[in-house]
């Protein structure tokens, strides 16, 4: 547990500084190519740029991307939904559950948040348990009974308490600042340059545009790597340590299965927020050619594999202690 | 002669620094057990104070129930008053057994179940009973931590020499009777999942 959390920490750190040696590196490149061999000095204001974009970038990563994330997915505070007759209660069973679970963690409780979509999902954001969030669809609220809410909501306590939300938040400012740069560097040579360097450079500019076409390549399955080395593994972990939360396995099984028995698409998921979520939101279509290769890319393990898990932990948790499993 | 003093120097200093370590972690352990103990006595405590209200309005439809709701009462001063740890998990289980014959007799009252007032303090009382059996199992799991981290050899030592001694209370259901699950309905009233409303909430 601990070593999970000072690994989330370093892995974190390490994540903002190859980000900024990769945004560094590239201003660099797209300033020497802009500027051919009549300017070489502009490589330099390349650089100082993109210094200035990756500091800040790396800022608004850690502190504000929770915000980001809440609002790139549509979320409201619950408190919304719990002035409204229709949704009153399902809110404050919602906000007793993270109140319950938080306890539950020994964790200062997280700030719920409700996102209006009927396909079921949920996730946790924020970079710090003092500064956490926990957000699920209303789809999600409707669909579940107690148990399996409460087993949801486990899932997502635990990356609360691992620190996972902080890498995983993190990753989608930073992610989404490489694709947006690797978008731009490709612009600039399709579109811009020095007229002059297109005669004199030569063989120089070849290479340079060589060089950017691998970049702009590399940078977005650098950045699908970089999310399935943080995602995959600890989703298993959350379900375990979930479970272990609620002490009832059959709560987030039995939610896990209604969640990838629903075929509906989350309206307001993308790209770079998939990994956040309990369960994929991104559904793919089935008989897709290179379904292999999509499933390499998959932020989530399989849904069976994790139901299957909670059910052979199950069998370790026969001695319910009264009053332990939420009825 | 001059390294002689300096290996007991080093020695002396990484003993201490050890010492620290092993103190300090001790220390965080039992700072662990006290505040799960405040969550346990925060969730107690606001139980107990719906508990007047609850009491009430019951006695709106079924004033003659009154072994009922002495007990409730006796339930809810024994939890005001208690002292120690075994003490609030006795009471609570009181409390737990007092509300079970309570609600059993509110069932018998069809115009009681239909009063909203009723229904959102059941609704609460539900909440609250989910937090501290949530409260009671971190509470339980961090006194299991403290023992274990005290009763470890090295740390056994510095547990013996520094005031760790004092063995925890779980928090335990003291009677048989408290051991049965309590089958009063605490969860929603109408039916385990509510009726989904379509539209999004007003702004």
């Amino acid at each position: 547990m601990y070593e999970q959390i000072s690994a989330n920490k370093w892995k974190s750190g390490l994540m903002m500084v190859f980000f900024v040696a990769f945004v560094v590196g590239i201003g660099y490149v797209i300033g020497l190519a802009w500027g051919g061999t009549s300017h070489p000095q502009y490589a330099f204001i390349g650089l100082g740029i993109a210094v200035v974009i990756a500091l800040t970038m790396s800022l608004v990563s850690y502190y504000r991307s929770d915000k980001v994330a809440l609002r790139v997915s549509g979320a409201a505070p619950v408190e919304q939904y719990m002035n409204d007759p229709n949704w009153r209660a399902l809110a404050i069973r919602f906000d007793n559950a993270v109140e319950g679970l938080a306890i539950a963690a020994g964790l200062p409780k997280p700030a719920p948040y409700v996102i209006y979509d009927e396909a079921p999902n949920a996730f946790a954001t924020g970079r710090n348990p003092d500064h956490s969030a926990i957000a699920v669809t209303t789809g999600l609220l409707t669909m579940m009974n107690d148990q399996e809410l409460q087993g949801v909501i486990a899932h997502e306590m635990s990356h609360v308490k691992n620190y996972d939300i902080l890498i995983m938040t993190m990753t989608i400012v930073l992610v989404g600042t490489v694709i947006l740069m690797s978008d731009i560097f490709l612009r600039t040579f399709w579109f811009g340059g020095d007229s002059d360097s297109d005669s004199d450079s030569g063989e120089f500019g070849i290479i340079m545009l060589v060089v950017a076409i691998v970049f702009a390549i590399l940078a977005p399955i650098i950045a699908q790597l970089i999310k399935l080395a943080i995602g995959r593994k600890r989703e298993y972990l959350a379900d375990a340590n979930g479970a272990l939360l609620t002490r009832y396995p059959p709560g987030l099984a039995n939610a896990l299965g209604k969640i990838g028995g629903d075929n509906r698409q989350l309206r307001r998921a993308n790209k770079a927020t998939a990994h956040m979520y309990i369960a994929q939101p991104l559904k793919t279509e089935k008989g897709n050619k290179g379904g292999r290769l999509n499933s390499l890319f998959d932020t989530h393990p399989p849904i069976e594999d994790r139901i299957r898990r909670l059910n052979e932990m199950a069998g370790s948790f026969q001695e319910v202690q009264p009053g332990q499993v939420p009825v | 002669m001059v390294w002689v003093i300096v290996a007991i120097v080093a020695v002396v200093v990484l003993l201490a620094a050890f010492i620290a370590m092993l103190f300090n972690r001790l220390v965080r352990f039992r700072n662990r057990v006290e505040n799960a103990w405040h969550q346990i006595d925060v969730q107690l405590n606001r139980r107990a104070d719906l508990i007047p209200n609850v009491v009430e309005t019951v006695k709106g439809y079924a004033s003659h129930e009154r072994e009922t709701f002495e007990a409730v009462t006796q339930a809810r001063s024994a939890i005001m008053n208690a002292k120690s740890v075994g003490e609030s998990a006795q009471a609570d289980g009181m409390m737990t057994q007092a509300l079970k014959s309570l609600f059993a007799v509110a069932e018998a009252y069809p115009d009681l179940k239909a009063n909203q007032n009723f229904l959102a303090l059941q609704e609460e009382l539900a909440g609250t009973e989910n937090k501290i059996a949530y409260a009671r199992q971190f509470y339980n799991d961090s006194v299991m931590a403290y023992d274990i981290a005290r009763q470890k050899f090295p740390a056994n030592m510095i547990a013996g020499m520094f005031n760790f001694k004092e063995q925890r209370e779980y928090f335990e259901p003291e009677t048989a009777a408290a051991r049965e699950l309590p089958k009063v309905s605490f969860t929603a009233p109408s039916s385990p999942e509510p009726p989904a409303p379509t539209a999004p909430p007003a702004q």
